[in-house]
C-alpha cells in the first residue's frame, strides 16, 4: 500500500506543469526586464543583449529626457511611508476596539471593506469631484495620501483581524491583575505581542502605496507618483532606461521586504537574549 | 494579618443583560482561609472570584477585603492576585521578567525588580529556568511561574481560577499538595474555583457550593460532604443516596417519613417539622449494610444490582430502587469479598436511624457537574 501511495499518477505531473508554468509567467517577466536593463549602449528594447553595461542606469540619473523621475520616486516613497505609518496605527487600534462588539461594529466593518471593493479609478475620481466642490487643490499628500489610505487602511484591519485572532486577550487581563495602567498593558503586553504582525500590517501599507497607480491617477494633482510617472514614460521613452526603472523599483520593493525581515529577526534575536541573559 | 486578608461579600449581584449570573450573595471568608467555590459551568463560581479580584464591578452589592471597601477599586490596588486558568504568562518575556512585571509597572527599577523576581522563583523552585521564556516550559512549571507572578506583590488575597485543571491526574495531585503547603506557609487567604470534588474537600477550610448564581451551602469540607444543605448540595458532592418521603408524626424532634412504597424512615434532628410536609433526607453511601435476605422494615431500601465496580478500597454497588433515582453502597472490599454480589440479583440495604440526615434546602437539581 506504501508503493500505491507514492507512485505518481498523470494528476502529478498535469499539476506540475501547471505549477511550473505558474512560475514561469510568475518571474520569467520580471527577469527578462532585469536581465534586458543592464543592455548595452547601443542596444535596444528587445533581444538580442548588445553587450552590458550599467549605462542606462547611469542615464536614467543624468538625462533629463525622463522627466522629473527623481522627484516622483521621492513622492512615492514618502506616500508610501506615511500611508504605512497611519495604516499601522489605525489598524492596531480598530482591531482592538472591533474585539468588543461595540454597537455599529458590524455596519461599520462593512462600510471600510466596501473601498477594497469599489474600482480604483472611480474612487480616484470621486476623490477629484470632492476636492473640487470643496474647492481644494489637488495634492499628492494629501487627495492621493487619502485614496492610498481607502485602499491600505481596510487591507490592514484585515491582517489585523487574522493576527488578533491569535492574541490571547487574557494577557491583557493577567497585566491588569497585576496592576497595570491602560497605558503600561499597551505599551507593554499588546503592541510587543503583536509587533511581528504589527510589522505585516506596515509592511502592506507601504507596498501598496507605493505602487498604487488607478487609485492615484485622478488625485495626484500636479505632481506625479512613480507608477504614473513610469506608466507615462512607457509611451514616449524607447530606450532601455524604462527597463533600468523596473529594476531599481522592484529592488526598492524587495529592499522594503528585506528590512520587514530583519527586524523580524532583530525582534527574535532580542527575544532569545532576553532568555538567553540577564537582558 | 489574619483580620486583613478576611473577605466579606454583601449582598452582591451581577446582571448580564437580563441574566443573573450572582444573585443577591452574602458571604465571608476567613482571614488566612483556603475557600473553595464549587459549582457546575455558570453557576456564577468564576465571575465571583472576578468580582473579587475587580476584573468585573458588581452590579450592586459590596465587597470588602480586610474591612476595606474594595467594591469600585481597581484591580491591582486592592491587594489581590488573581491566577488564571491558563496562566496567562506573557509570551514574550523571560520568566524573570513575567514573575517582575507588577514590580515593573509600579515603577520599580530593573535590577531590584528583577532580583526580587529571582527570590521569587527560587522559592518555586525554578531559579535555574529564570531565562527561558514561557513556551519552553511544562505544564506544570508553567503554573508555578503563574504563582510566582502573583505573589510577587505580597498579596492578601490569592485567587486561583481552576488552577489545576490542566494538569495530568498525576500532576494535579502534586500541586494540590503544593497549593496547601504554600497557603499554610503565606497565612493569606486562597479562594480556589473548581468544579473538582475530591480536590475542594481535601483542599479548603470553606466550601462554597454554588447553583445558578447562589449559594447553596458554605461551610467546612465535612458539613458540606457529611451534612448536606439540600438535595442539589447531597448529588453534587457525591457520597450521599438521596430519598424522598412524606412525614407520617412527629414527636418531639424525631419524625417517622413514610416512602411511596411504604417504607418507614426515622428522622433525629427533624425540629420545625409538621405532619403531612414532604421531605427529601440522605444517607451516606458508605455506612450501608446489603444484605441477600430482607432483614428490617424500617430505615431500609431494597432492588436489583445493576451495576458493581471495584473501586480498590471499597465496592461500589448500584441498586434500581423503582424510585428514579439510583440508590448506591459502598462496600468494604474484605466485606464484599466475603459475600460477592452478582449484576442482576435483589439485596437489601439497610442502616442506623441517625444515619438519616433532613435536607432543608429546596435545590433539587441534579447536581451533575458540568465536565
Amino acid at each position: 500500500m506504501a508503493h500505491a501511495s507514492t507512485r505518481r499518477g498523470p494528476a502529478f505531473y498535469f499539476l506540475a506543469a501547471f505549477f511550473a508554468l505558474f512560475v514561469a509567467f510568475l518571474y520569467g517577466p520580471m527577469l527578462i526586464i532585469f536581465l534586458l536593463s543592464f543592455q548595452g549602449t547601443s542596444g535596444g528594447l528587445t533581444f538580442p543583449m548588445r553587450g552590458v553595461s550599467t549605462h542606462w542606469f547611469v542615464d536614467l540619473w543624468s538625462s533629463s529626457r525622463y522627466g522629473d523621475l527623481g522627484g516622483a520616486f521621492s513622492r512615492s516613497v514618502i506616500l508610501g511611508v506615511l500611508s504605512m505609518l497611519i495604516t499601522a496605527a489605525c489598524c492596531l487600534f480598530a482591531g482592538l476596539a472591533f474585539r468588543r462588539k461595540f454597537w455599529g461594529a458590524g455596519p461599520l466593518f462593512y462600510l471600510s471593506i466596501v473601498s477594497l471593493v469599489v474600482p480604483g479609478i472611480l474612487l480616484g475620481l470621486g476623490i477629484s469631484q470632492f476636492f473640487q466642490l470643496l474647492g481644494f487643490q489637488l495634492h499628492w499628500w494629501l487627495s492621493a495620501l487619502g485614496a492610498h489610505l481607502s485602499w491600505t487602511l481596510p487591507f490592514g484591519l484585515l491582517i489585523m483581524f487574522a493576527v488578533l485572532n491569535r492574541f490571547d486577550s487574557s494577557w491583557e487581563e493577567a497585566a491588569r491583575d497585576a496592576g497595570a495602567r491602560p497605558a503600561q498593558i499597551l505599551a507593554y503586553i499588546t503592541v510587543p505581542i503583536l509587533f511581528p504582525g504589527l510589522i505585516a500590517v506596515a509592511l502592506f501599507g507601504f507596498t501598496l502605496s507605493y505602487d498604487e497607480y488607478p487609485r492615484s491617477l485622478l488625485t495626484v494633482g500636479g505632481l506625479n507618483t512613480l507608477p504614473i510617472e513610469i506608466s507615462n514614460m512607457t509611451t514616449n521613452v524607447t530606450t532601455p532606461a524604462l527597463y533600468a526603472i523596473g529594476t531599481v523599483t522592484s529592488a526598492i520593493s524587495f529592499l522594503v521586504i528585506a528590512i520587514a525581515f530583519i527586524a523580524i529577526a532583530i525582534i527574535q534575536k532580542n527575544r532569545a537574549r532576553a532568555r538567553g541573559e540577564k537582558a | 494579618m489574619t483580620d486583613q486578608s478576611r473577605i466579606d461579600i454583601r449582598k452582591v449581584t451581577k446582571l448580564y443583560g437580563g441574566v443573573r449570573a450572582v444573585n443577591e450573595v452574602d458571604l465571608t471568608i476567613d482571614g488566612g482561609a483556603y475557600c473553595c467555590m464549587i459549582g457546575p459551568s455558570g453557576c456564577g463560581k468564576t465571575t465571583l472570584l472576578r468580582m473579587i479580584a475587580g476584573h468585573e464591578i458588581p452590579s450592586s452589592g459590596a465587597i470588602a477585603i480586610g474591612g476595606e471597601d474594595v467594591t469600585a477599586l481597581r484591580t491591582g490596588d486592592r491587594g489581590t492576585a488573581l491566577m488564571f486558568q491558563n496562566y496567562a504568562l506573557f509570551p514574550h518575556l523571560s520568566l524573570t521578567d513575567n514573575v517582575a512585571f507588577s514590580l515593573r509597572v509600579r515603577g520599580q527599577g530593573a535590577d531590584q525588580r528583577r532580583a526580587a523576581a529571582r527570590a521569587m522563583l527560587e522559592r518555586v523552585q525554578l531559579r535555574h529556568l529564570a531565562d527561558r521564556v514561557p513556551s519552553e516550559l511544562s505544564g506544570g512549571q508553567q503554573q508555578r511561574v503563574a504563582l510566582a507572578r502573583a505573589l510577587i506583590t505580597n498579596p492578601k488575597v490569592l485567587l486561583l481560577d481552576e488552577p489545576l485543571s490542566a494538569l495530568d491526574e498525576f500532576l494535579r495531585l502534586r500541586m494540590r499538595v503544593e497549593l496547601k503547603r504554600l497557603q499554610s506557609d503565606l497565612g493569606i487567604t486562597f479562594v480556589h474555583v473548581t468544579h473538582t470534588q475530591p480536590e475542594a474537600i481535601a483542599l479548603a477550610d470553606q466550601v462554597v457550593v454554588m447553583d445558578h448564581g447562589l449559594i447553596e451551602q458554605a461551610a467546612s469540607p465535612r458539613q458540606v460532604y457529611g451534612r448536606p444543605h439540600s438535595p442539589y448540595v447531597a448529588r453534587f458532592m457525591g457520597g450521599q443516596n438521596v430519598l424522598a418521603g412524606k412525614i407520617e408524626k412527629v414527636t418531639g424532634a424525631v419524625a417517622v417519613i413514610a416512602a411511596p412504597d411504604g417504607t418507614r424512615y426515622d428522622l433525629i434532628d427533624a425540629s420545625g417539622l409538621v405532619a403531612g410536609a414532604p421531605v427529601k433526607f440522605s444517607v451516606r453511601r458508605d455506612r450501608i449494610a446489603l444484605s441477600d435476605a430482607a432483614t428490617a422494615a424500617r430505615n431500609a431500601a431494597h432492588g436489583k444490582i445493576v451495576n458493581i465496580e471495584y473501586q480498590g478500597t471499597f465496592v461500589k454497588v448500584s441498586l434500581d430502587t423503582g424510585r428514579g433515582e439510583e440508590f448506591i453502597v459502598y462496600m468494604d472490599d474484605d466485606e464484599y469479598l466475603a459475600a460477592p454480589k452478582e449484576v442482576g440479583q435483589v439485596v437489601y440495604a439497610t442502616w442506623k436511624p441517625e444515619l438519616n440526615h433532613f435536607l432543608r434546602g429546596t435545590n433539587d437539581s441534579a447536581g451533575t457537574p458540568h465536565e
